[in-house]
């Protein structure tokens, strides 16, 4: 180097949103787990702190133990591991696409996801195992596809992608339609999984999706650095000697396999994947150290509070989480289009 | 330092670069003119390996660009696209760092050496005191100067510029171009850059080559390419030539269609 400069730098050069960054970090994984003891607590029969964890320890087999350890303990890691998991993948698939509308369910990974699900469930219910792994070839599939078709002369436009999701979303539809149509038999056991839920979840799935949702969220930690130089653009990506196309192609087959981890256990749940990066991004700007791990406390966060009002909030009867979610988001996102200004939090 | 050997590109039937022939030397600053569609962007896109040509090869360093590792050509040759506007949620040292990525090692992490070359580029660039700025929160002139330093900070041989002086005011153009020659002057890098304005392109430059249709019409030094006839031939107006203190100057009269 022929030139050197004093280097007193670092303290003054943080980005503005640095405090509000590192507190929302801070703050999410511990409200996830205030939230998911507050969601062991509250039900038909609530219990008390001391309870629950009581209820935890203890091997003795009383009720509450049973409701505690057997119900609701199950439930609350099911819903953090999808919650995760469609808060990464959707703030994934906005990055990739550069496109504020890109979830999971909207540019229809879900759905395709959801087709293989209830093809395994109601074609091949002795396949059950594999569940996890045909939702997450339904959903790489579909999001090939809708990428591929959105591929015009040198890039998928935010456009083109929303459109082609829509229509391949009322194709699946279609498909789902027909074969509930044709095994309307065996259709008693897709229902809840349809509208999206989490209700019944016990020990067995949380065996069956743990293994795939440590590993892709240990694989997301490596989408960060992706992500963050396609953000700067393809051409600009290219210069810096980044391979786009390479990277492109892995980070959407991650949040396939992130979409189809929380379709094989909780159907069809839309909206975290729109939402919680949306709302974060309007909190702690677009820089995906920071965003990529918030979305996923903040999915967590959300889902296992929706769960919770869900299954008391009209005590006795249960809502699907799926449906209070779209309760939420449906509303959110219109709001969304409504405003349709200040996508940095830094404007 | 340069070189291209018969480069052709057709995008479509009505556009072609045909032939194209440079050669750049090390140290140079060579401004490529010519009218709209003239295919001046496209020939900086093909030179750096945005854009495949179908016929002909680039050589940086007497090494074929296409043959390089793509990691390999961003150590030596840095460009900058036309106005890089993204309003990204960044700050300036933030953008900065990106210009060491071809040379991260894999753990990723910025080693004292890239901090050094960050410092710098901030500093060359006159960025220092705005570092921790964030890219929405500037003028279009210090985003400019900013994606400038991300570009140097890659420690480039040879730097492409596509119109960087586009949408700036006066006085930001020329603190671009006076940077742009401090670049080449103090630290030898050789600059090609797409200007749409000739006058600064005759006074910043070594040497000015032409492009009409996608052809080479001149290549030369400033002296040689200025001059009435080129205005007609390639512009189509009536232009007077005027020099002062060594540089050499146009201005424009009328349209002059044959």
């Amino acid at each position: 180097m022929n030139t050197t400069v004093p280097s007193e730098k670092q303290q003054t050069v943080k980005h503005p949103l640095q405090k509000k960054r590192r507190r929302v970090l801070i703050a999410l994984p511990i409200l996830m787990i205030v939230m998911g003891l507050g969601s062991l607590m509250i039900g038909q029969v609530s219990f008390s702190v001391s309870e629950v964890l009581s209820g935890i320890m203890n091997n003795e087999d009383t009720l509450q133990r049973r409701i505690i350890w057997e119900l609701r303990f199950p439930r609350v890691i099911i819903g953090m591991i999808v919650g995760m998991c469609l808060g990464i993948a959707g703030a994934i698939l906005q990055g990739v696409m550069k496109n504020p509308l890109a979830d999971p369910g909207i540019i229809g990974v879900t759905s395709g996801a959801g087709v293989m699900a209830i093809i395994v469930m109601v074609i091949f219910p002795a396949m059950l195992a594999l569940l996890p792994i045909a939702a997450f070839f339904g959903a790489f599939f579909t999001a090939l596809i809708v990428y591929a078709l959105s591929w015009k002369k040198g890039g998928a436009s935010p456009m083109r992608i929303v459109l082609v999701g829509v229509a391949i979303n009322a194709l699946m539809g279609a498909v789902t339609n027909a074969l509930m149509i044709i095994y309307s038999d065996r259709v008693q056991s897709v229902l809840p999984w349809l509208s999206g839920g989490i209700a019944g979840v016990g020990w067995a799935q949380v065996k069956m999706v743990v293994g795939y949702a440590v590993v892709a969220l240990v694989l997301s930690l490596f989408a960060i650095k992706h992500i963050r130089v396609l953000t700067l653009g393809d051409e600009m990506a290219k210069l810096l000697g980044h391979r786009v196309e390479r990277s492109r192609f892995y980070l959407i087959l991650l949040s396939a396999l992130l979409a189809g981890i929380a379709v094989s256990v909780a159907g069809l749940v839309g909206f975290v994947g729109l939402v919680v990066p949306h709302i974060l991004r309007l909190m702690i700007g677009g820089d995906y150290r920071y965003l990529l791990p918030a979305s996923a406390f903040g999915g967590g966060l959300l889902v296992v509070f929706a769960d919770t009002i869900a299954r008391s909030l009209f005590n006795p009867t249960e809502l699907p989480v799926g449906i209070l979610l779209a309760f939420i988001g449906g509303p959110y996102f219109l709001y969304l289009i409504y405003r349709k200004s200040g996508s940095f939090a830094t404007n | 330092m340069l070189q291209t050997s018969q480069l052709s590109f057709e995008r479509s039937t009505a556009f072609k670069l045909n032939n194209i022939d440079i050669n750049i030397q090390p140290g140079e600053i060579v401004s490529l003119i010519g009218p709209n569609g003239s295919g001046k962007s496209t020939l900086l896109r093909v030179i750096s390996r945005l854009i495949t040509p179908d016929e002909g090869s680039v050589l940086l360093d007497g090494e074929e660009i296409m043959r390089m590792k793509t990691e390999d050509v961003a150590k030596k040759l840095a460009m900058l696209p036309q106005m890089n506007d993204h309003q990204l949620d960044l700050t300036v040292r933030e953008l900065v760092e990106f210009g060491r990525y071809p040379h991260k090692k894999r753990s990723g992490r910025l080693s004292a050496e890239d901090e050094e070359i960050i410092d710098w580029a901030l500093e060359v660039t006159g960025l220092t005191h705005m570092a921790g700025r964030v890219l929405p929160a500037m003028s279009g002139g210090e985003r400019q100067r900013a994606w400038i330093a991300m570009a140097i900070a890659q420690r480039p041989k040879v730097l492409l510029l596509d119109e960087p002086t586009t949408y700036l005011d006066i006085s930001h153009q020329l603190e671009v171009m006076e940077l742009v020659h401090e670049l080449n002057e103090k630290f030898g890098m050789t600059v090609i850059m797409v200007l749409h304005d000739i006058n600064q392109a005759a006074q910043y430059s070594d040497r000015l080559i032409v492009l009409k249709r996608g052809q080479i019409h001149y290549d030369g030094i400033p002296q040689c390419v200025m001059c009435k006839e080129m205005f007609e031939s390639i512009f189509e107006i009536d232009a007077d030539i005027y020099r002062q203190n060594g540089k050499f100057f146009f201005t424009p009269n009328r349209l002059k269609k044959a």
